[in-house]
């Protein structure tokens, strides 16, 4: 008989070589673990080399997943179950677990050819590497074989199960049904129903092996999280991005084109996209970052919601074209997904350094719009945000997402439709002046004197034919202009109409109201800085929090509240930007940057000690 | 021109295409001529002017969309194609014209030119070729002679130079054809050929820069030269040409053709020119009569033939996955779909 132990929080690391599916094992896992009504967060980890040699360091792939019976907001600092596939797994990931931490290894692949490939001279198994954890050793590949040994497939084929038997196992320790996975399993091989039955057969051993065998003395249970009502589901923040687009499409009723060239993290929205054409979503695989941006910019023109996705070196490649859309004053969604850089950097790893390019990598004055999600799910609603700034304010719009987000996972209570923001667009179809003979005429560039926008008059509209361009425009009539103080006039009258973009202010939570520091973040830093911020208030410290999804205008209260906070703490995935922003703009407020860029999101530990430091000691 | 562009012709005249802006080319540029005869031929197409755009990228030519009474965007530079592709993309009710010169197109932009022309987008793309950097105050171009003294070859360009039709025929166009800004009539019936053609069309216009490459088409121009050196390409017809006494023909040659005397060619021999053979071999062999030395130079529709269109294909897909779809009861759909739970 088992003993079933309570937890209320676990961390769990599937690793392994990049072909032994371990992204789908962690997937599926997640799947499980979200029918059971856990919250959870969740971060793939994976080499930027498609397939980098078998059982090497560089080819290690993982899932790190996090769930609980509370609200979480990050995948885990530390993974306390590292399951590792390999030698290599076992290598890469060993520093991060926790002491004490279970590891669950596939014996079968501790071979003295796999251990001398990562440079072990004795198997770890066997010396004191691993004294300070929990170790399980799995035959797992054998086992595997075994298991599957009455179905008709090869030996190669049945080996390649194991990440099911692994999921099969682990799936018993913590106490997930196997439902979920057998579905997924056999609509995921239709076609080669052998193939699928000698999957569901290799995790329901894993289940069983699990049950039975006497290595596992302990099972777990996590009890489900109180979590608002609603329906939920689990999504990436690159598949909200483009479920953001798609809503975008219904709440403003326009077609949607979007030009894309692929760039990782940024080609699954590509992808996404692609497939959902009955939405009335043109895709264009363009032949370059700069044909990408320019068809959206054409396709906008024409009076559809052009987009444009990419990672950073797309981006800047880009510019002279988001420059163009500055000019014409015409709606540009431009997507970053930020990675490591500069250059190709790290492709697959965070970084949040583009928000300077973002604000001001263009020539000239070229002001836009920038925002940044905070999460995942987040990314659907920033989305129809950058959507409304475009269309209302006819402008380029930067969002600035970031690995970490576009492939992390966290549940998302699905939103009400019947709620979204109208983004309905009114085009210019009659004359909106008169000339100096006193007849109707059309003045492209006669602005709204509220938002300052400029009519959006699509080519095919009768009697509105005029001409637009790159070169400066006479205010009104958009005629060439190289009048001096026309050219002021329209500079200022751009950055004006930026500034002045409607956009909410900043939050602030503070609880007690008793904090003299106050710790500020964009994007991804969302749930580390609260995972920590939460850790700091249960030891009774305290501290204000706020952030910021709004980059470019900032909300109009943000120089209130930095002035209400002796210091302001300002971690970023990058060397200081966002402080230098908030330094210029706001020069009384004392802003403390904590920096990292190591292509991995902050730890809501280090966070805490960083905080703690600054509360305490100034 | 798109499929759903209408035919019905309201009675326009060339003067109906003038905007009221002030056209600011040097005095005697090329880019006047190409003007007027484009001008003059837009009634033709039997549009309404709000049903037709123009596209162009940056150089003296690109400023020609602000002197046309249509819709017009003048962009930046070499992306003229790539704008366009997405304007022709999503609106298929629009006649989408592109201007663009030799650094414009063949330098800065010749990745966007290429593509555009082997994916076939309905795009009429007119290269203004004046093989000179006239915006600039006269660089020599990707299409200068090699040896060419300019600002930055003092002492001779070394760049190897395209030819404008074999890049175009090599990026798989399925429309190419050549004239001469001086030849309004030719022009008009080459502009008339592209616009009736469906996908991308690429017409190189030899264009004069008075400024800074005067003359570079001289030869083609002058009475006492043109007629040795002017091809007029005709569907249907053997390519003869020259003047009385000194009659050329075109014959076949090992890989490709030449320029032969009449006289020593058995007329069986000539050849007989066709723009809609679907191998591009022979245009291309047609292109490469002439380089930089314009001494046999063909002008007219090197070829014409039918591809399916980009953009045509685009919207066929979209239409037929969006057809009769309530976009956001299938977005409930779309999010409800696949492994979702409820928490009560």
């Amino acid at each position: 008989m088992n003993t079933v132990r309570q937890l209320d929080r676990v961390v769990i690391r599937f690793a392994g070589d990049s072909g032994d599916g371990m992204q789908l094992t962690g997937d599926r896992f997640t799947a499980e673990t979200a029918k059971l009504g856990n919250d959870l967060s969740t971060l793939p980890n994976f080499p930027a080399e498609i397939r980098a040699p078998a059982g090497t360091l560089p080819g290690v792939s993982s899932f790190q997943i996090h769930f609980a019976d509370s609200d979480i907001l990050t995948p885990g600092d530390q993974p306390e179950v590292l399951v590792a596939m390999n030698p290599a797994a076992l290598k890469a990931n060993l520093r991060d677990l926790k002491p004490g931490g279970i590891i669950i290894v596939n014996t079968d692949e501790f071979t003295k050819r796999n251990l001398k490939k990562v440079g072990y001279d004795d198997s770890p198994l066997e010396d004191h590497t691993l004294e300070d954890y929990q170790v399980i050793e799995v035959q797992l590949t054998s086992l595997t074989v075994a298991a599957l040994a009455e179905y008709e497939i090869g030996k190669k084929d049945a080996a390649r199960s194991k990440n099911m038997f692994a999921l099969g196992l682990l799936s018993w320790m913590y106490s997930r049904t196997t439902e979920v996975t057998e579905e997924f399993l056999r609509k995921k091989f239709t076609k080669k129903p052998q193939i699928a039955e000698a999957n569901v057969a290799a995790l329901k051993a894993g289940w069983n092996y699990g049950e039975t065998a006497e290595s596992f003395a302990v099972q777990y249970e996590i009890p489900p999280a109180t979590l608002p009502a609603g329906t939920y589901r689990n999504v990436t923040g690159n598949t909200a991005l483009a479920w953001g687009v798609l809503a975008s499409g219904v709440a403003s009723g326009l077609p949607l084109f979007l030009g894309a060239y692929p760039i990782t993290p940024a080609s699954d929205v590509l992808h996404e996209l692609s497939k959902h054409k009955k939405f009335g979503v043109t895709t264009m695989q363009a032949e370059d970052e700069i044909a990408a941006a320019g068809a959206a910019l054409g396709a906008a023109w024409g009076g559809a919601l052009g987009i444009t996705t990419s990672s950073g070196p797309g981006v800047a490649l880009k510019s002279e074209t988001i420059s163009l859309g500055v000019s014409l004053e015409l709606p540009l969604i431009v997507i970053d997904v930020q990675r490591a850089g500069p250059s190709t950097g790290m492709p697959t790893k965070t970084e949040q350094a583009d928000l300077l390019m973002a604000m001001f990598g263009r020539h000239g004055e070229a002001p836009v719009a920038v925002l940044a999600p905070q999460s995942p799910s987040d990314c659907f609603e920033t989305m129809l945000e950058a959507a409304r700034m475009a269309l209302q304010y006819r402008t380029p719009v930067m969002l600035l997402s970031d690995g970490y987000i576009a492939n992390g996972a966290e549940p998302w209570k699905l939103p009400d439709l019947a709620e979204l923001p109208d983004l309905g667009v009114e085009f210019a179809t009659e004359p909106n002046a008169t000339d100096a003979s006193g007849e109707p005429t059309f003045l492209p560039f006669q602005r709204d004197p509220e938002t300052l926008a400029r009519p959006w008059a699509v080519p095919g509209t009768p009697g509105l034919q005029h001409r637009i361009g790159g070169i400066e425009k006479a205010d009104g009539t958009g005629d060439i202009s190289y009048d001096p103080a026309n050219h002021d006039h329209m500079v200022r009258t751009r950055a004006a109409k930026i500034a002045g973009i409607d956009v909410p202010d900043l939050a602030v939570d503070d609880p007690d109201g008793e904090a003299e520091v106050l710790v500020l973040g964009w994007g991804s830093t969302w749930g580390p800085i609260g995972a920590a911020v939460r850790g700091l208030r249960d030891r009774g410290i305290h501290i204000a929090r706020a952030h910021l999804r709004y980059l470019n205008p900032m909300p109009a209260n943000v120089g209130e509240v930095l002035g209400s906070y002796k210091k302001v703490v300002v971690p970023e995935m990058n060397l200081g930007q966002l402080a230098l922003l908030l330094r210029g703009n706001f020069p009384s407020a004392d802003v403390i940057g904590y920096n990292k860029v190591r292509g991995l999101p902050f730890t809501s530990n280090e966070l805490q000690d960083a905080l703690e430091e600054v509360v305490k000691n100034g | 021109m798109a499929d759903a562009v209408k035919m019905d012709a309201p009675k326009l005249k060339a003067k109906d295409f003038k905007s009221d802006q002030e056209v600011r080319w040097c005095p005697g540029c090329g880019d006047y001529a190409i003007l007027a005869a484009v001008q003059s031929f837009l009634p033709e197409l039997g549009l309404e002017r709000e049903k037709i755009a123009f596209v162009s990228g940056i150089g003296c030519s690109s400023r020609f969309p602000y002197y046309l009474n249509t819709y017009g965007m003048h962009s930046i530079h070499g992306r003229a194609p790539a704008i366009a592709t997405g304007l022709a993309t999503s609106r298929p009710d629009l006649s989408v014209w592109v201007v663009t010169g030799d650094g414009d197109a063949l330098s800065i932009g010749g990745n966007h030119l290429i593509h555009a022309l082997r994916r076939n987008v309905n795009l009429k793309i007119l290269l203004f070729n004046n093989r000179i950097y006239g915006l600039t105050k006269g660089q020599y171009s990707p299409t200068s002679e090699p040896g060419k003294l300019t600002k930055s070859s003092p002492m001779g360009s070394v760049d190897a130079p395209f030819n404008p039709l074999s890049l175009a025929l090599g990026s798989e166009a399925s429309f190419v054809a050549r004239t001469l800004d001086s030849d309004r009539a030719h022009l008009k019936d080459v502009l008339r050929a592209a616009a009736e053609h469906e996908g991308s069309a690429f017409v190189e216009i030899y264009q004069n820069c008075p400024i800074f490459n005067d003359d570079a088409f001289e030869v083609l121009k002058s009475p006492e030269t043109r007629d040795m050196a002017l091809i007029r390409l005709e569907d249907g017809e053997p390519i003869r040409f020259g003047s009385e006494g000194g009659e050329q023909v075109v014959v076949q040659s090992g890989y490709g053709l030449q320029v032969k005397p009449a006289d020593e060619v058995d007329p069986a021999d000539v050849v007989v020119h066709r723009s809609d053979i679907d191998d591009p071999a022979y245009a291309f062999a047609l292109s490469r009569l002439s380089g930089t030395v314009l001494d046999h130079t063909p002008i007219g529709v090197f070829r014409s033939v039918r591809k399916p269109t980009y953009d045509g294909q685009v919207r066929s897909q979209v239409e037929e996955a969006a057809s009769g779809v309530d976009r956001a009861a299938a977005l409930g759909g779309l999010m409800h779909s696949g492994d979702t739970w409820t928490v009560l």
